[in-house]
């Protein structure tokens, strides 16, 4: 039995008197495909945001990849951990967002290379080899040296993942990818999702409301409602078994909204 | 009759001074402002309480004061100045102050996704200002840079009051040694709109340069 790669440990977040997350618990096998579903406000995009540390907890433990992501050992003791501690354990982690955060001022192949060339100190050539051969994964090579202003939301987020790629994490985050698209051009960003799905064995958590390619896409399920885990499962189950009636509601609420299962 | 070659030679003479005040301040301004605008959005209590200090400071206070206080005072303290590095001292201090403000608003605009997706990526808080703060924070601050680079040009001629010889300066001893009132201020006044020009198209010149690619991304 392998260990899992992320394992998080009755976490509290809290925003002021706002308690976002209560105590929640979880854990997510190495190369697992996970989909986060439930209602705004449940929590599921804080998740991912503590685990890029972008937000800090409030208290628990989350340890990534056999080390502790917000603590480390000092002296044989667990402290608080520092701005070193955390940039080698983002390492491990990539993300995408719901808004691309392309950097405007840089062309296609600048932003994907730029963080291979500065952080982990790679020769440009060698970094632009890679991230052409990651363009043309994500059916961007031809536009390399584009600037994000001349992208439409689909081609944007194709060369968001590809720029997240780059940096070869373990884990990949994607929050949303798909909301702030057109309805057209939603397809072409699940599909290259599906082909790295195929392709890798990266552990890949994913916060949705596209119920469809979250059922295809997942290994595993987990529905949210109000900081904690009401329900998780296969996909199959959840979406056509679902047993808790918060499940129910919120899939009646979201399919009667026009989203396919 | 009055040979006008050699007076106007002489404010020309005080326009040189003009201009290299100018420019000397504004290199001054430059770089405080940059250490104080940062300095004001350090996560060190210490380095924020420096930075606000001297910004509040240089905002609050008359240039005159500041400038008499270069010449005048600091020589109390062992610290001797030239006029000239009395006076891009308070110039480049002064408008350093309004111009470290400006840094920190530019900064402050580029928004919570940009600095998130530089913490994904995994680059340095220095990396992420060098390469993706700072290089889209520029153009927002272009503007509001010559501005301030026009009102420290005007400003310089307060410097007269500790007998640097610059254009106002050298257009009041043409006035009392030829009487005449309106061909030397007449003369400055052009001057000075002509270098004030020169600053606003150098600046739109620049403002074009850095902008490049970012058409159609920001209003």
């Amino acid at each position: 039995m392998p260990e899992p790669i992320i394992r998080i440990d009755s976490i509290v977040k809290r925003y002021g008197a706002l308690t976002v997350l209560d105590g929640l618990s979880m854990e997510v096998m190495p190369g697992e495909k996970l989909a986060l579903i439930g209602p705004s406000g449940s929590g599921k995009t804080t998740i991912l945001r503590i685990l890029m540390t972008l937000e800090t907890i409030s208290d628990g433990f989350i340890q990534v990849d056999g080390e502790q992501l917000y603590h480390m050992k000092k002296d044989g003791r667990l402290v608080p951990a520092d701005e070193r501690h955390l940039h080698k354990m983002r390492e491990k982690i990539g993300m995408v967002f719901q808004h691309f955060n392309l950097f405007p001022h840089k062309c296609v192949l600048d932003n994907v290379t730029l963080a291979p060339m500065l952080t982990k100190g790679i020769a440009r050539a060698q970094a632009e080899e890679r991230a052409m051969e990651l363009l043309d994964m994500v059916g961007m090579a031809d536009k390399a040296k584009s600037m994000p202003a001349q992208l439409s939301g689909g081609q944007k987020q194709r060369v968001a993942i590809a720029r997240a790629l780059a940096l070869s994490p373990k884990i990949m985050l994607f929050d949303e990818v798909t909301s702030a698209l057109d309805p057209e051009l939603v397809e072409e960003v699940l599909n290259v999702m599906r082909k790295l799905a195929a392709e890798t064995d990266m552990t890949m958590l994913l916060v949705t409301h596209e119920m469809g390619f979250a059922h295809d896409f997942a290994d595993r399920v987990l529905f949210f409602d109000r900081g904690k885990i009401v329900e998780e499962g296969r996909p199959e189950d959840i979406f056509r078994h679902p047993k808790q009636e918060r499940t129910q509601t919120f899939l009646r609420k979201i399919l009667a909204a026009g989203h396919r299962v | 009759m009055i040979d006008w070659s050699g007076y106007i030679g002489l404010i020309l003479e005080g326009a040189l001074v003009t201009i290299q005040l100018t420019l000397m301040g504004s290199a001054l301004a430059i770089v405080v402002a940059f250490a104080a605008g940062l300095g004001r959005l350090s996560r060190f209590t210490g380095v924020r309480a420096l930075a606000t200090t001297y910004i509040e400071f240089f905002r609050g206070t008359s240039i005159f004061v500041q400038l008499f206080w270069a010449y005048f005072v600091l020589p109390f303290a062992g610290i001797t100045l030239t006029p000239l590095q009395a006076g891009v001292l308070a110039l480049g201090l002064n408008v350093g102050a309004y111009g470290a403000e400006v840094v920190r608003g530019a900064v402050k605009a580029i928004g919570r996704e940009q600095r998130e997706a530089c913490i994904a990526l995994n680059l340095t808080r220095y990396q992420a200002m060098r390469h993706i703060i700072l290089p889209q924070a520029l153009p927002l601050m272009l503007p509001t840079f010559g501005n301030n680079a026009i009102e420290l040009l005007k400003g310089t001629a307060v410097v007269s009051l500790i007998s640097l010889t610059d254009m106002t300066f050298q257009a009041q001893v043409v006035r009392a040694q030829t009487g005449n009132t309106l061909i030397p201020f007449a003369t400055i006044l052009v001057l000075y709109f002509v270098m004030a020009w020169l600053i606003s198209l150098g600046m739109r010149w620049l403002e074009r340069r850095v902008s490049r690619g970012l058409d159609g991304v920001r209003a």
